[in-house]
């Protein structure tokens, strides 16, 4: 679309006559105005304090601060998409560099991961006269674009096929290479089971250091050697611990709010000299398949739930068999007894936190809602639009359930067989 | 020819636990999970043995803890437990890196994080950095021991497994996912030998100068809106846990929506192979 802005004189017109037929629908084209507030003919903003809000279904005015309902001008399309667009932040020379290990799970930043570098920012942006950059070591390669908005001014990206799978040694030897170049004045890694935890004590005994675990609140400290003063957790999360700083630190998740307002310009970086080749003493053989009924509800990935919609229970079990998916269950479906007790899903059962939660037949009560809150794929099977979990879903089928988990069940298995054959 | 000896020599390096509820000592869980762990190999590798490693003060309420573990080891070859004597506020890691690199053993078995103290979950990897062995974390089974090699099964997030071998000696530890431990016995507890040695202590001065205080509950993160408009706010605040923006599929085929269904579940890659 041409930037030009062109004057149309008979609009212009029309724009000024209230009266006209055309002039609500001329306003909200033009640029600018609305139908209560409007370019006089000699260029002040005119008002009418009657033209404000809507009529409501009811043929009461109602008035809606938000502007949504107002007719919205192209202008102000404009500026909303500008709006959106955070400010760039740039750090050319950076006083110091605070490193970040993300945990970057599938890929992608966790939550944590994105606490954790918004604390590395606090740490950063602290002195506005020096400030640092955040440098942060990515193992493999990553499917994230939003890497500029969780704060990230200098990227490191090592993927090469010896740091895959569990390769704790080898991710060391990259770290202790980058603290040998770069000399960071802050490390912080996730204390996490996704690999952070681990990989970030071996890091500090490696380096010499005594760092602090289960960080959960930074605070600046004058006294203290890199001027800042952690809280963290100690045994068994019974304590509370206050010390200095140290150079490295492993946060807790929800240790900082995440980066909300500045863009930041990933650089990528690479280290100056080749790694050296690592001593393999651990080898990795590779995932063990595991028996889905036997995972936990609460840390299920892939979760298939029935409920009361389900009749054919055996194709259901066998679906859940064919898809490697762990059972769960409505309330309804465990008291009516086709489910046990430990599979119940919601409020009164176990909270799930599935990648893929499947719902089948399940309407969604709102204590069965509750339970899969932090779900992030939502798939519902229902025969009724209307209802609760369709709502929240994802991805909803409106059809009988028995059926089209058969059809799901018949494509998953024809796959598998061509992959059979072709291999 | 000599018969090649099965049994592998392993160190249990235990602690002082504490009740979470009632904070009196007992052993800790972690701890007893890997003593579990060690029993369940030695009875399948016939000719193990199993030493239990304790490093700190030898107080009336630590000795009853430490004997929890001692209890668990009826009717098998367990019957005692080195206790390295040192005061309170000393340093365990130097302690016990000297006496495990004096006693090589194969196999060294701890918890990942103590109930008690600093439980920076630090130790295994001093231990393994002083000692130059190489450690492997979230244990959730040894699978076998054969030719200096074992095969363990580590634990991972959601429940996952992962398949690993180490060349021995190797420190192991094990969290939540180990085996559950048996129940202690009273009896065999109070009969079983603790042996004390004194050691050298070396105060931990860092640790004496934090400041420790019970846990505080820690604030609960407010969702933050960010939003120009009071409507816009109070509606963020107002709104029930809704999807939003979910695709309906209505009046397809079975067959369509399950095709829908698989497109999703292959995107997310929660299909097995």
């Amino acid at each position: 679309m041409t930037e030009i802005l062109r004057r149309d004189p008979r609009r212009e017109r029309i724009a000024r006559n209230r009266l006209h037929p055309e002039h609500l629908e001329t306003l909200a084209q033009e640029g600018g105005c609305t139908a209560s507030a409007w370019m006089g003919p000699n260029g002040r903003m005119r008002k009418d304090p009657h033209a404000k809000g809507f009529i409501g279904p009811n043929g009461l005015r109602r008035l809606d601060r938000s502007g949504v309902q107002q007719g919205t001008s192209m202008a102000a399309a404009r500026a909303a998409g500008v709006a959106e667009q955070r400010p760039l932040v740039e750090v050319e020379a950076p006083a110091f560099l605070v490193a970040v290990v993300p945990d970057m799970a599938g890929g992608r930043l966790t939550g944590h991961d994105r606490d954790l570098l918004g604390l590395a920012r606090q740490l950063a942006d602290a002195d506005p006269e020096a400030r640092g950059a955040v440098l942060a070591v990515v193992f493999g390669t990553h499917k994230d674009e939003g890497l500029a908005e969780a704060g990230i001014d200098r990227l490191l990206q090592l993927d090469a096929p010896g740091f895959e799978g569990h390769a704790p040694e080898a991710r060391l030897g990259a770290l202790m290479a980058v603290d040998q170049a770069w000399q960071p004045r802050h490390w912080l890694l996730p204390d996490s089971p996704l690999g952070g935890a681990d990989l970030g004590r071996r890091l500090a005994v490696r380096l010499g250091e005594r760092p602090a675990t289960g960080v959960w609140q930074l605070e600046a400290d004058a006294a203290s050697p890199l001027g800042w003063c952690c809280t963290n957790r100690g045994a068994a999360e019974s304590l509370d611990i206050r010390r200095p700083l140290p150079r490295l630190a492993l946060a807790l998740a929800e240790c900082a709010e995440p980066v909300s307002e500045t863009r930041h310009a990933v650089h990528g970086v690479t280290l100056p000299e080749t790694l050296p080749s690592q001593l393999v003493r651990i080898e990795d053989l590779g995932m063990v398949p595991v028996d889905p009924a036997g995972v936990a509800l609460s840390e299920a990935e892939f979760i298939l739930s029935a409920g009361n919609g389900v009749r054919d229970w055996a194709g259901f079990h066998h679906a859940a068999r064919v898809l490697g998916a762990t059972e769960g269950a409505s309330r309804v479906a465990v008291d009516d007894g086709h489910m046990a007790r430990d599979r119940q899903v919601g409020a009164t059962g176990t909270w799930v936190s599935a990648r893929v939660y499947l719902a089948v037949g399940i309407s969604g009560a709102i204590q069965h809602l509750q339970g899969i809150q932090s779900c992030d794929k939502v798939v519902a099977i229902n025969m009724d639009p209307g209802c609760d979990m369709i709502k929240r879903a994802d991805l909803a089928v409106i059809g009988d359930s028995a059926r089209v988990l058969e059809a799901l069940v018949a494509l998953v298995e024809q796959s598998r067989e061509e992959r059979r054959d072709a291999a | 020819m000599q018969p090649e000896r099965q049994g592998v020599e392993v160190t249990v390096l235990v602690s002082v636990g504490r009740h979470p509820v009632t904070g009196r000592a007992r052993r800790a869980d972690q701890d007893a999970r890997g003593l579990e762990m060690a029993l369940g190999l030695e009875r399948r590798l016939p000719g193990s043995r199993i030493n239990l490693l304790h490093a700190g003060p030898g107080s009336e309420e630590n000795e009853s803890a430490l004997r929890g573990y001692l209890g668990m080891g009826a009717g098998t070859g367990l019957e005692s437990l080195t206790l390295l004597e040192q005061p309170d506020g000393a340093d365990a890691i130097p302690a016990l890196a000297e006496w495990l690199a004096a006693a090589t053993p194969q196999l060294v078995i701890t918890g990942t994080r103590a109930e008690r103290g600093e439980g920076s979950g630090l130790l295994p990897y001093a231990l393994a950095e002083h000692l130059g062995w190489p450690l492997v974390n979230g244990l959730a089974a040894v699978e076998k021991v054969e030719n200096g090699v074992a095969t363990l099964l580590q634990a991972l997030p959601r429940g996952q497994r992962r398949r690993l071998q180490v060349r021995l000696p190797a420190i192991l530890s094990v969290d939540g996912a180990g085996p559950a431990p048996r129940q202690s016995a009273f009896g065999p507890a109070r009969r079983a030998e603790l042996e004390a040695t004194p050691v050298a202590a070396e105060i931990d001065h860092e640790l004496a100068e934090w400041a420790m205080s019970p846990a505080r509950k820690r604030p609960k993160r407010l969702k933050i809106v960010k939003s120009a408009s009071a409507r816009d706010r109070f509606k963020a605040a107002a709104a029930k846990a809704e999807g939003g923006s979910g695709q309906v599929l209505e009046g397809v085929s079975s067959e369509q929506g399950a095709e829908a269904i698989l497109k999703l579940l292959r995107e997310e890659g929660v299909l097995p192979r």
